[in-house]
């Protein structure tokens, strides 16, 4: 098992040009669960989605802050604490693709590997619920 | 949408599709809306148009034995192949094809780095590898060497320079395809070949030497369409003990030429890596007439500039400098910079930047520290893969116009003028070129402009505007000798079109190779502007 290291930093925030300044929640180390996908999703979808430091001072990675920013804080931005991506929904988003995010082949993610990333996020969503 | 390979019926690829399946397994052969819907290019300006390229199936095989099959299976179905790495060349068309009914040949499964050496210094890898995956591996074998990454880390370095694409460290690495060292090709008939020393049995030296003897064909590879490529060698440079930035400002527009003469030294020497240019009146643009001022027709005089920036007591122009190597070294490189500029340059100066021992740290790696407001994106500088420049996306995408220019400060002044004025035909667009645009330092000998506009899936209109604008573009920057060095499949013949000199021979002569082994178009038809006889006629 993964150690629990929370660490939640409240920053005000204009998340992306034009945009109204908003709050948001910054969300650095969480609880993550050793289980298939968590791999998966480390090098597939955590270099965007991740909870780490966008690069050379932006405060999120490139695709959380883009869901922060649609979401308004309505839902996580970070993928990791979402509970309403089941499997099924996923498959749809990955293969599809979303705004800049580009859709993925069955050549580079199976199936399989998006449900074991459903899966993960489930878990981590669960794991973290509360705070 | 469903769509048929050239010249072939519904029962014919079916049995084409079979064959296929035999060869790498029915897992990893898809057809049909769902499973096409990520081949297709999501940056692409004609997305959901006539004039949108679709393939009309994918294989996947795992290595160089399969990849031979499928060509094999392709050729005697006559069935145009589109071969990809990691499938993310987005801007320049992604996974999708020239031609409609295409066969996506998916390298991905292929992701084998088979080699890194830390003491000769070069890697060999599968096309499949990205620069993520890479990065592991040199981690893995002890951080010894510096990768030179594209700014997304999840293309390939196969792909990537095969569309020589280009990176942000020391100048002869930057070229990404001038810095590899040996491929292995399967042709369109089937056939593996290797170039340079590889094609010595027993040689150790096929990712020191590229040549070996006779003429050297790894040219026609890139950009081009005569072979699959499944093994590339590259050369890396040894981790830099020591990393340090300096900045130089420089008071007047006209500065800007001697500053460049001044960089161009320093890098032909190999005391620097990757530059910025820049300028501290952007900070300006938000004021309508001084905007009005840079964007004004024909462009603004000196006079006018300068007093612009005496008045807000600006320098004109900046260069963001990086130094690798010993720890005194890069002092002394950076010493003997301000020396030689500040020594030219009345009223230039200097700030010394952020510096440290290599390699870097997650602190260092997320450049927070520099005393100016920076525009070195420093995983990038520093060959660390990272996807967080995704944040310059803007709508859903975008298309790169990137025109290749002299290293002279009169040639930038030049291009800002001549595609400022062409462009205000767009209005709608962002002044990409405008009395401030600067120039990108990233392949090794030349300067290149950036033109990038956005795409939107849901407003046609939006993307039309976009599409003319960079056919525009091209034609009016060929016409001043500006050539573009890459782009996606649907301008690919606008670009081809240019380099013309004597009847378009370079075509003509590139064309007579495809007819002599390809003439049916197995191997890309189109790319690169390189069409076959089948397909010319």
């Amino acid at each position: 098992m993964s150690m629990r290291t929370s660490l939640f930093i409240a920053l005000g925030v204009s998340a992306l040009a034009g945009s109204a300044a908003l709050a948001q929640t910054v969300v650095r180390d969480i609880e993550r669960p050793d289980m298939p996908g968590r791999v998966v999703f480390e090098q597939q979808c955590a270099p965007c989605h991740g909870t780490g430091l966008g690069d050379d001072g932006s405060p999120t990675l490139p695709g959380t802050a883009a869901l922060d920013a649609k979401y308004g804080g309505d839902r996580p931005g970070a993928l990791e604490l979402r509970s309403d991506l089941p499997a099924p929904v996923l498959r749809v988003i990955v293969r599809r693709g979303s705004g800049a995010m580009s859709g993925f082949r069955k050549g580079e993610l199976t199936d399989e590997q998006i449900d074991q990333i459903a899966e993960y996020i489930a878990a981590t969503a669960a794991a973290n619920s509360g705070g | 949408m469903s769509v048929l390979p050239p010249d072939m019926d519904a029962a014919g690829f079916a049995a084409f599709l079979e064959e296929l399946r035999g060869a790498v397994g029915a897992d990893w052969v898809w057809s049909g809306d769902a499973d096409m819907f990520p081949y297709r290019d999501s940056f692409s300006p004609v997305w959901n148009t006539d004039e949108e390229r679709h393939a009309s199936a994918a294989v996947a095989p795992e290595n160089v034995e399969q990849v031979s099959a499928v060509v094999r299976i392709a050729r005697k179905h006559r069935v145009p192949l589109y071969p990809i790495s990691t499938g993310k060349n987005f801007g320049y068309g992604g996974p999708s094809p020239n031609v409609n009914g295409s066969v996506v040949l998916d390298l991905k499964r292929m992701n084998r780095v088979l080699e890194v050496n830390n003491e000769r210094n070069y890697c060999l890898v599968e096309p499949g590898v990205s620069y993520f995956d890479l990065q592991r591996a040199v981690d893995e074998t002890g951080n010894k060497v510096m990768l030179d990454c594209p700014d997304p880390g999840w293309g390939s370095p196969i792909g990537n320079s095969l569309e020589r694409g280009v990176g942000y460290t020391m100048p002869h690495f930057r070229d990404h395809f001038g810095s590899h060292c040996g491929m292995e090709v399967v042709l369109p008939d089937g056939e593996i070949m290797r170039t340079g020393m590889g094609a010595l049995p027993g040689s150790d030296t096929w990712h020191e030497y590229p040549y070996g003897f006779g003429p050297d064909p790894a040219g026609l590879f890139a950009q081009g369409n005569f072979g699959v490529v499944t093994k590339m060698g590259f050369r890396l440079m040894p981790m830099p003990e020591y990393y340090r930035t300096g900045l130089i400002t420089v008071p007047r527009r006209r500065d800007f030429i001697k500053l460049v003469n001044h960089v161009n030294y320093l890098s032909d020497s190999g005391l620097i890596g990757e530059v910025e240019y820049g300028s501290a009146l952007r900070a300006l643009m938000g004021d309508r007439d001084f905007l009005a001022l840079i964007t004004k027709t024909g462009g603004p005089s000196d006079a006018e500039m300068d007093a612009a920036a005496s008045a807000a007591g600006l320098p004109s122009w900046q260069v963001e400098l990086q130094f690798f190597g010993p720890e005194k070294a890069t002092l002394e490189n950076w010493n003997y910079a301000k020396d030689r500029i500040l020594s030219d340059i009345p009223g230039a100066a200097a700030v010394d930047g952020d510096h440290f021992t290599m390699p870097a740290t997650e602190e260092q790696l997320n450049n927070t520290t520099q005393p100016w407001q920076t525009s070195i994106k420093r995983r990038r500088s520093l060959g660390v893969p990272s996807l967080g420049a995704w944040k310059i996306v803007r709508d859903d995408g975008h298309v790169g116009f990137f025109p290749v220019l002299p290293r002279t400060g009169e040639a930038v002044f030049e291009v800002q003028r001549v595609l400022g004025d062409a462009m205000k035909e767009f209005p709608s667009l962002p002044s990409y070129f405008n009395a401030l645009s600067t120039p990108l330092f990233w392949h090794t000998h030349t300067f290149q402009m950036v033109f990038a506009p956005s795409i939107k899936h849901d407003d046609p209109e939006h993307n039309a505007i976009t599409h003319a604008s960079m056919k525009k573009c091209v034609a009016v920057a060929a016409e001043h000798g500006w050539g573009d060095y890459r782009a996606a499949p649907i301008y690919q013949d606008d670009v081809s079109d240019t380099y013309s000199f004597n009847n378009h021979i370079l075509r003509r002569f590139h064309e007579q190779l495809k007819d002599s082994i390809d003439p049916d178009g197995i191997i890309a038809p189109g790319r690169g502007g390189i069409w076959p006889r089948r397909f010319r006629a």
